[in-house]
C-alpha cells in the first residue's frame, strides 16, 4: 500500500517529494464523495458486524429459538423473503442500468429505470413489512424470543438504510433538476448504485444469518469461540 | 523558571505525601500477599519513571529557557536513542506484567480443596447459602423467589434440601481454609468486595461468577458493593466474619437448612392471640398502639418484620442504648416470649389484626415531604406498604410520633448502631438525608397521607407461598400472609 | 490517495458560498471556521454545566449531609451527567468538532471542508443531541443516574433514578450525537485525504492533523458500537425485548425479561469506550506536539516515530477494551490477553512522552501560556499514564478497580491532561481565531490555578483509592477500615475542586475580554511554520487563502534550521526564498545535521 510506504518518508528532507511529481499525479484523484462513501460503508459494515456478534452471542442462550429448522417455524419456508430478495436485486440492476443509460444519454430509459429503482426499493420495504405482519400474526411477536427481536431489529435497520438511500437518490435527482449538472448527476448516481449493491450484499448476509437454524448457530458460535 | 521549581516541588511533595500519609491499604487478612507484592513492584517501577521523567522535564525547561543569543538545536530524529528508549520501556513493562499475569493465573485457579459458599446479591442486601452436607448447591431460578423461598431454590432438587440458608447480611467462614465464593445476583449488577481480602468480582444476573481467597486473620470484615446498583448502592454492606474452627462450627449448627425453613409453620392464630394478651396493655387489643405508653401500632405489620424485631429485642441487639428507655422496656418484655414458635405465632397473629384508621397529627409540607419520600419509596414502596424483598417494613398507618422517634433514633445512633443490627445500619445512612426536624415532620406528614385504602394489607410482595415449579404465567395476585393462608386452607 | 490532491472546493474560489447576511454568516454558516466556533461555544457551554455538576458532587463528598438539595438520586444523576457530558459532549465535540473543524482545512491548505453543507448539518445535529440531553433534566424523574457507563439492567430498572424517562433521553441523545459525529467524521477524513494543498504529503502534515485524522477514524469505527448498544437497550427499555436483560427481579417483583446478557452490553460499551479515550487523547497529543515545537523553537523530535505511535495507539486501542472489565465477571482468561495488550500500548505512549521531552531538550523554550499548559500536560499525562499501568496490570486492578484510584486515574489522564492541551491550544490558536491575544496575566492565574488545583484534587484522591473507598458512593458512613482522617482528605479535595472551578471563570472572562480589548496579534504571532499561520488575513476570511492556494515545500517543523536567518521557515516558503545567514555559521550547520546521514546535503540543497 502506498499509504504505508509513504509513512516511512523522511519529511524533513525537503527534496524527497518534488513538486512536479505531486502535480502530475493529481489527475488520478477520485471524487471526495467516493472516499466518503467508502468510509461510510465501512462504518455501516462495523455496525452490522457488531449486531451480528451480539446476535451470535445471544443465540447461545437457552431461551433462543431459531426461526427455521422445524416445519412449524416461519423461515423453514422462506419464499416470501426470497421474493423480497429478488425485488432488491432488480432494484440494484435498475440502478446499474440507470448509470449505463445516462452515460449513453438515453434520457427516457434513464427516467424509466430510475423510477423503477426507487419503486422496487420501496416495494422491498413493503415486502419486509409484510413479512413482519405475517410473523406477528403467526405468533412470532417482537418480544417473544430474541431471534424474533433480532429479525425485526436487523431488517428494520437494513430497511432504514434503504429508505436513507432512496432519500439520497431523490436529493441527487432534485439537485440535477435545480442545477442541471449532468457530470455531477452521473458521479452521484454511480455512488448511489454502489450503495444499492452494498445493501443488497448486506441483505443477503442478514438473510442467511436470520434464517439459520439452531445447529448452524451452534457451529458458527463454536467456530468463533463464544 | 517558576514552572521548573514547581514541578520539582510537586515531585518532592508527592513523595512526601506518599511516605507520610496515613492513607494506605488496610492490613491484609487473606492469602493474597502476592497481590500486594505486585502492587509494590508496579508502584516502584512507575514511581521511579514518574520521578525521573518529571525531574528531567523540570531540568530541561530550566536549562533551555529562552535566550535570544542561543538557537535551538536541529535534530529531526535519533534512531539509536529512540530504539534504546523503546527497549527499556518494553523491559520495564514486561517486568510489571510478568508477575501480574502469574498472580492472575493463581487468582482464577481455585484450589481443589476449597470450601464453597454462595453470596447472593439483591438491591440492596446480601444473603448467603452453604451447600450443606452433600457439598452441592441446589438449583435455583429467579421465578421461584418468594417470601417463603427467598433464594429461589427448586423444591424438587434433592441436592438443595440440605443447603444452609443465611438470610442475613453476615456470613461466617473458618480461618485458614481457602474458600470459593460463588456469586449470584437476583436483580442488577453488584460487586462482592472485601478490602482486607484484596479481591473482588461482579455479580451478574443470569450468570454465576466466582472468586476465591483464604482468610488468615480472625475478625469481622465489611463487604462492600462496588458496582453501581441503584439509589441505595452505598448502603449495600454486609459482613464476613472469620471465625476459628470451633466458633465456626458453633455458628454453623445454629443455621437452618432449606428443608427446615420450608417446614416451619406459618403460625397459629389461636396461640398467637393467647400470647398477644400479654401485649395488649400497651399495644392495645387491636394492636392500635398507644401514644401515652409509647407503644407503636402493630396491627397489620408483616410477620417477618415483627419476628426480626422481637428477636433483636430478645438478643439485646435493639433496646440496649442507655437513652432508649422505651426500647429497654420492650427488650425486657420480649423475654416473656419463651421460644421461636411463640414469636412466630404472635407475629402471625399481629399480622392478621386489622387496624382502625390512624389519626395523623403532623402538619408538614406535603410537597417537600413527597420529595423527601421519593428516596424512601424505592424500598418502603410508593404507598409505604413495605416490601419483604427489600427488608423494608410497612410505614403507612403507623403513628407519626413513633416514626418521628425512630427516625431520630436512627439519626443519632440510638437505633441501628449495634453491629448485629444488620439492616439498621442502612437506615442510619438513609436517615441522614433528613437534615432537620422539619424534614422529619414533612416526610412523616406525607407518609400519613398514604394509608388510605391500604389498611390491613400487610405487604404487596408477590407470592408468599412456596412454589414448587416454575410459574407458567405471571398471573399472581397481591396477597398478604393471611390471605395466602386462607387460600391454602 | 496518498498523493497530494485537490478538489473543486480546495481549488476554486467559490463565490456562491460567500456569506451575505448575518444569519448565513454566523448561524446557518457553512464556513468551517464559523462551524468550529459554534461547536466550541456549545461544547464549552455544556462543559460548564458539567463542571457545576461535579462541584455539587464534591460538595456532598467533602461535606456530607450539609446540603439538602443533594440526595442519593440527584447525586447519581450528577455523576452520570457529569461523566457523559465531559467525555462525549465536551471533549469529543470540542477536540474534533471544534479544533478539527477549525484546523484541518487551514493546516492542510484547503479552502474548506469538502462537504461544507454536511459540516453545517453535523453541528446542528450535535446541537440537537445536546438539547435532548439537557432536556432530560426537565422530564419527570430527571436525568438518568445509571453512571456514565449506563450498564443494564440497572440503567433501565426502577431503583435507579431516571429509569423511566432520563435513560431514554440519554440513549436518544447519544444516537443523535453519533449521527452528528459520523457526518463530521466522514468530512474530516475525506478532507484530509483529498483536499491537501500541493506538496502536502501525508508525512508533511502537522501532528495535530495526524492526531485528529486517526482519532476520527477511531471514532468512525468505535461509535457504531455505542449506537448498537444504545439501540438494543432502547428496545429492551421501550419494547420489552431481552437483549441485555436476564430473568431478574426488580425491587422484589418478577419482571418479564429472560435470557439476555448484561456483560454483552459491557463488551459493546467498552469496545466503544476505550477507543473513545484515544479519540480524546490523540488530537490532544497532536496539538500539544505543535504547541511544544512552536514555543520551544525546535523541530518535533522523532516525527516519524510520533506518527507511527499515533497509528499504533489507534490500532491497539481496539484490542484493549476489556481491561475495563477485569472484575466484571467475564471469562477470567480474557484477563491475560487484555492485560498484555494494555501494557503493550504503554510503549508507543511512552515514546510520545520521551519525544516531547527530547523536543524540549536543547530547544529555546519560550514560557508562554500555551507552553506552560503544554508542560503541565506532560507532567499530568505522565502521572496519569503511569497509574494507568497499575490499573492495566490485571492483578493490581483487583483491589483498586471501582475505587477512587480509578476515578483519580482517568481524571488525570482523560480529564486534566486533555483539558491542559485544550487550554494550551486555545491560548495558542486564539490569536488566529480572533486576531487578538488572550491576556497573559489572567492566563498565568488561570494556568497556575488549574495546574496546582487539579493536582491537589487528584493526587490525594489516589490515596482514597488505596484505602479502598468505593466510587459512586453517595456517602461512606462509618466503616472499620477507613480512618476518620479520610474525611479531611475529602474535604480538602472538595475545596481544591471548587477553587479550580472558580478559576475557570477567569478563563471565560479572559476570552470575552480579549475578543474585544485584547492585544492585537499579527498573522503569525508565534512565528509558526504551519499553514494556518500563513493566511493573508487574520482571522482568515471565508475561503481562507485569497486568490491562490498555498503550495507546500517542506514539513511542518523547520524551526531553527542551521544556517537560516530566521529560526523558522513556514511550510509554504519556496527553498529559493529562504534567507540565509552569513558564512561563518556554516560550522554550526554541520553540527546540527550530524545525526542524520545525508540530511546535510539535503538541507544545503534546500538552502542554497
Amino acid at each position: 500500500m502506498t499509504f504505508f510506504r509513504e509513512l516511512t518518508d523522511k519529511p524533513w528532507l525537503t527534496e524527497y517529494v518534488p513538486l512536479e511529481l505531486t502535480e502530475t499525479k493529481a489527475e488520478s484523484n477520485e471524487l471526495p464523495a467516493k472516499t466518503a462513501l467508502k468510509f461510510f460503508l465501512v462504518v455501516v459494515t462495523v455496525l452490522f458486524v457488531l449486531f451480528t456478534i451480539t446476535f451470535l452471542s445471544r443465540s447461545q442462550a437457552n431461551d433462543f429459538q431459531a426461526l427455521s429448522g422445524e416445519p412449524w417455524l416461519p423461515f423453514t419456508d422462506a419464499s416470501q423473503l426470497w421474493i423480497n430478495t429478488t425485488i432488491l436485486l432488480f432494484a440494484g440492476v435498475c440502478m446499474q442500468l440507470t448509470v449505463f443509460f445516462l452515460k449513453k444519454e438515453q434520457i427516457n430509459r434513464f427516467i424509466l429505470l430510475i423510477s423503477c429503482g426507487c419503486l422496487l426499493s420501496c416495494l422491498f420495504i413493503f415486502g419486509q413489512i409484510n413479512v413482519w405482519q405475517q410473523l406477528y400474526y403467526a405468533g412470532f411477536a417482537l418480544t417473544e424470543n430474541p431471534a424474533n427481536s433480532y429479525f425485526y431489529l436487523l431488517t428494520g435497520i437494513h430497511g432504514l438504510h434503504i429508505i436513507g438511500g432512496v432519500l439520497a437518490l431523490s436529493y441527487v435527482v432534485f439537485q440535477f433538476w435545480l442545477k442541471n449538472n449532468k457530470k455531477r448527476l452521473l458521479d452521484n448516481l454511480t455512488l448511489c448504485t454502489v450503495y444499492w449493491h452494498y445493501l443488497f450484499v448486506v441483505w443477503l448476509f442478514l438473510f442467511a444469518l436470520l434464517t439459520g437454524n439452531t445447529a448452524t448457530y451452534k457451529s458458527i458460535a463454536l467456530f468463533c469461540g463464544f | 523558571m517558576a514552572i521548573s521549581i514547581v514541578i520539582v516541588l510537586l515531585v518532592i511533595g508527592s513523595l512526601i505525601f506518599h511516605y507520610v500519609s496515613p492513607w494506605w491499604f488496610t492490613p491484609l487478612a487473606s492469602n493474597w500477599g502476592a497481590i500486594d507484592d505486585t502492587i509494590n513492584i508496579t508502584l516502584w517501577v512507575t514511581g521511579v519513571v514518574f520521578v525521573l521523567v518529571s525531574l528531567f522535564l523540570a531540568y530541561v525547561v530550566f536549562r533551555f529557557q529562552y535566550n535570544k543569543n542561543r538557537r535551538a538545536h536541529y535534530e529531526p530524529e535519533n534512531k539509536k536513542l529512540e530504539g534504546w528508549l523503546t527497549a527499556i520501556t518494553a523491559l520495564g513493562v514486561a517486568a510489571m506484567l510478568a508477575p501480574g499475569l502469574f498472580v492472575w493465573g493463581s487468582f482464577i485457579t481455585v484450589p481443589d480443596e476449597s470450601d464453597v459458599f454462595e453470596a447472593v446479591g439483591q438491591q440492596w442486601h446480601w444473603s448467603f447459602r452453604l451447600p450443606g452436607d452433600d457439598g452441592k448447591l441446589g438449583r435455583t431460578a429467579i421465578q421461584l423467589i418468594s417470601e417463603r423461598n427467598p433464594f429461589g431454590l427448586d423444591i424438587n432438587d434433592p441436592s438443595g434440601q440440605d443447603d444452609i440458608l443465611i438470610l442475613s447480611n453476615e456470613m461466617h467462614i473458618p480461618i485458614e481454609r481457602s474458600v470459593k465464593v460463588l456469586l449470584r445476583s437476583k436483580d442488577v449488577l453488584h460487586n462482592f468486595a472485601v478490602p482486607q481480602f484484596r479481591v473482588k468480582m461482579d455479580l451478574v444476573p443470569g450468570a454465576v461468577t466466582y472468586l476465591w481467597f483464604k482468610p488468615t486473620k480472625i475478625g469481622r470484615y465489611e463487604i462492600l458493593c462496588e458496582e453501581l446498583c441503584g439509589v441505595a448502592h452505598y448502603t449495600m454492606r454486609g459482613h464476613v466474619v472469620v471465625d476459628s474452627a470451633e466458633d465456626y462450627q458453633k455458628w454453623l449448627s445454629e443455621q437452618q437448612t432449606f428443608a427446615q425453613s420450608m417446614a416451619l409453620p406459618l403460625g397459629d392464630l389461636d396461640k398467637g392471640r393467647q400470647i398477644y394478651a400479654g401485649c395488649i396493655s400497651c399495644h392495645g387489643p387491636k394492636g392500635e398502639g398507644n401514644e401515652s405508653l409509647n407503644a407503636p401500632r402493630l396491627a397489620g405489620m408483616s410477620s417477618w418484620y415483627i419476628k426480626r424485631q422481637l428477636a433483636y429485642f430478645q438478643k439485646k441487639i435493639r433496646g440496649t442504648e442507655s437513652n432508649d428507655t422505651f426500647g429497654q422496656l420492650m427488650s425486657r418484655m420480649s423475654t416473656l416470649l419463651p421460644d421461636q414458635s411463640a414469636i412466630n405465632d404472635v407475629a402471625f397473629y399481629i399480622n392478621s389484626l386489622v387496624p382502625d384508621e390512624a389519626e395523623h397529627s403532623s402538619i408538614g409540607d406535603l410537597v417537600k415531604g413527597k420529595q423527601l419520600y421519593s428516596t424512601c419509596s424505592f424500598c418502603h414502596g410508593e404507598q409505604a406498604q413495605g416490601n419483604f424483598a427489600m427488608n423494608a417494613p410497612k410505614l403507612s398507618g403507623q403513628h407519626d410520633w413513633y416514626l418521628s422517634r425512630q427516625l431520630k433514633s436512627y439519626k443519632n445512633g440510638t437505633r441501628g448502631n449495634h453491629p448485629f443490627d444488620l439492616y439498621g445500619s442502612q437506615m442510619m445512612l438513609m436517615s441522614r438525608l433528613l437534615h432537620d426536624e422539619q424534614d422529619i415532620t414533612d416526610v412523616i406528614s406525607y407518609i400519613g397521607t398514604l394509608d388510605k385504602g391500604l389498611l390491613g394489607k400487610a405487604s404487596l410482595s408477590k407470592g408468599s407461598l412456596p412454589k414448587s415449579t416454575l410459574p407458567k404465567g405471571s398471573a399472581e395476585t397481591d396477597s398478604s400472609d393471611t390471605a395466602s393462608l386462607k387460600k391454602s386452607d | 490517495m496518498t498523493q497530494t490532491t485537490h478538489t473543486a472546493i480546495a481549488d476554486q474560489v467559490d463565490d456562491s458560498h460567500h456569506p451575505q447576511s448575518f444569519i448565513s454568516k454566523y448561524i446557518w454558516s457553512q464556513d468551517h471556521k464559523v462551524i468550529a466556533i459554534q461547536y466550541s461555544i456549545t461544547a464549552i457551554g455544556v462543559g460548564l454545566v458539567a463542571l457545576v455538576l461535579s462541584g455539587m458532587m464534591r460538595l456532598q463528598l467533602g461535606f456530607p449531609d450539609q446540603f439538602s438539595f443533594i440526595d442519593p438520586s440527584s447525586y447519581l444523576q450528577f455523576v452520570t451527567m457529569h461523566g457523559m457530558i465531559m467525555v462525549i459532549y465536551l471533549l469529543t465535540a470540542l477536540l474534533l468538532g471544534g479544533f478539527g473543524n477549525y484546523l484541518i482545512p487551514l493546516m492542510i491548505g484547503a479552502r474548506d471542508m469538502v462537504f461544507p453543507y454536511l459540516n453545517m448539518l453535523s453541528y446542528w445535529t450535535y446541537l440537537l443531541a445536546v438539547i435532548v440531553l439537557l432536556a432530560s433534566f426537565f422530564v419527570s424523574g430527571g436525568p438518568t443516574g445509571a453512571g456514565w457507563t449506563l450498564y443494564p439492567p440497572q440503567a433501565i430498572l426502577n431503583g435507579t433514578p431516571g429509569a423511566d424517562n432520563g435513560i431514554v433521553f440519554m440513549l436518544i441523545s447519544l444516537a443523535i450525537f453519533i449521527v452528528a459525529f459520523t457526518m463530521g467524521g466522514l468530512n474530516y477524513v475525506t478532507t484530509i485525504l483529498q483536499a491537501r494543498a500541493k506538496g502536502m504529503t501525508l508525512m508533511r502534515m502537522p501532528l495535530t492533523v495526524w492526531g485528529i485524522f486517526v482519532a476520527t477514524i477511531l471514532g468512525l469505527l468505535a461509535f457504531p458500537a455505542l449506537l448498537v448498544s444504545a439501540i438494543m437497550m432502547l428496545f429492551d427499555k421501550l419494547v420489552g425485548t431481552s437483549f441485555f436483560m436476564p430473568a431478574i427481579l426488580s425491587l422484589g417483583e418478577n419482571i418479564d425479561y429472560k435470557g439476555g446478557s448484561p456483560i454483552l452490553f459491557q463488551h459493546l460499551f467498552w469496545f466503544f469506550g476505550h477507543p473513545e479515550v484515544y479519540i480524546v487523547a490523540l488530537p490532544a497529543f497532536g496539538m500539544v506536539s505543535d504547541v511544544i515545537a512552536t514555543h520551544a523553537r525546535k523541530n518535533i523530535f522523532g516525527y516519524r516515530m510520533m506518527v507511527w505511535a499515533i497509528i499504533a495507539i489507534g490500532g491497539l486501542s481496539f484490542v484493549v477494551w476489556a481491561h475495563h472489565m477485569y472484575v466484571s465477571g467475564m471469562n477470567p482468561y480474557f484477563g491475560f490477553f487484555f492485560a498484555t495488550t494494555t501494557l503493550i500500548i504503554a510503549v508507543p505512549t511512552a515514546i510520545k512522552v520521551y519525544n516531547w521531552l527530547l523536543t524540549l531538550w536543547q530547544g529555546n523554550i519560550h514560557l508562554t501560556i500555551p507552553m506552560l499548559f503544554a508542560i503541565g500536560f506532560i507532567f499530568t499525562f505522565t502521572h496519569g499514564g503511569l497509574t494507568g499501568l497499575m490499573l492495566g496490570n490485571v492483578v493490581v486492578d483487583l483491589p483498586l478497580s471501582d475505587t477512587y484510584f480509578v476515578v483519580a486515574h482517568f481524571h488525570m489522564v482523560m480529564g486534566v491532561s486533555p483539558v491542559m492541551v485544550l487550554f494550551a491550544a486555545i491560548y495558542h490558536w486564539f490569536p488566529k481565531v480572533s486576531g487578538k491575544f488572550l491576556h497573559t496575566g489572567l492566563g498565568k492565574v488561570h494556568f497556575w490555578g488549574t495546574f496546582l488545583g487539579t493536582y491537589a484534587i487528584y493526587l490525594p484522591m489516589h490515596y482514597l483509592g488505596f484505602l479502598g473507598v468505593p466510587r459512586r458512593y453517595y456517602a461512606m458512613g462509618t466503616t472499620d477500615f477507613i480512618p476518620e482522617s479520610a474525611q479531611a482528605l475529602n474535604a480538602s479535595i472538595t475545596i481544591s475542586a471548587i477553587i479550580v472551578g472558580v478559576i475557570q471563570l477567569v478563563f471565560v472572562f479572559n476570552v470575552i475580554w480579549s475578543v474585544f480589548k485584547g492585544k492585537k496579534a499579527g498573522d503569525n504571532p508565534w512565528n509558526s511554520t504551519t499553514l494556518e499561520w500563513q493566511t493573508s488575513q487574520t482571522p482568515p476570511v471565508h475561503g481562507n487563502w485569497g486568490p491562490s492556494l498555498p503550495v507546500v515545500h517542506r514539513w511542518a517543523y523547520d524551526f531553527s534550521v542551521p544556517g537560516v536567518k530566521d529560526d523558522f521557515i513556514p511550510q509554504n516558503v519556496h527553498p529559493d526564498q529562504v534567507i540565509m545567514l552569513e558564512k561563518e555559521d556554516g560550522a554550526e550547520m554541520v553540527k546540527g545535521a550530524e545525526n542524520e546521514e545525508g540530511m546535510q546535503n539535503n538541507k544545503s540543497g534546500d538552502i542554497t
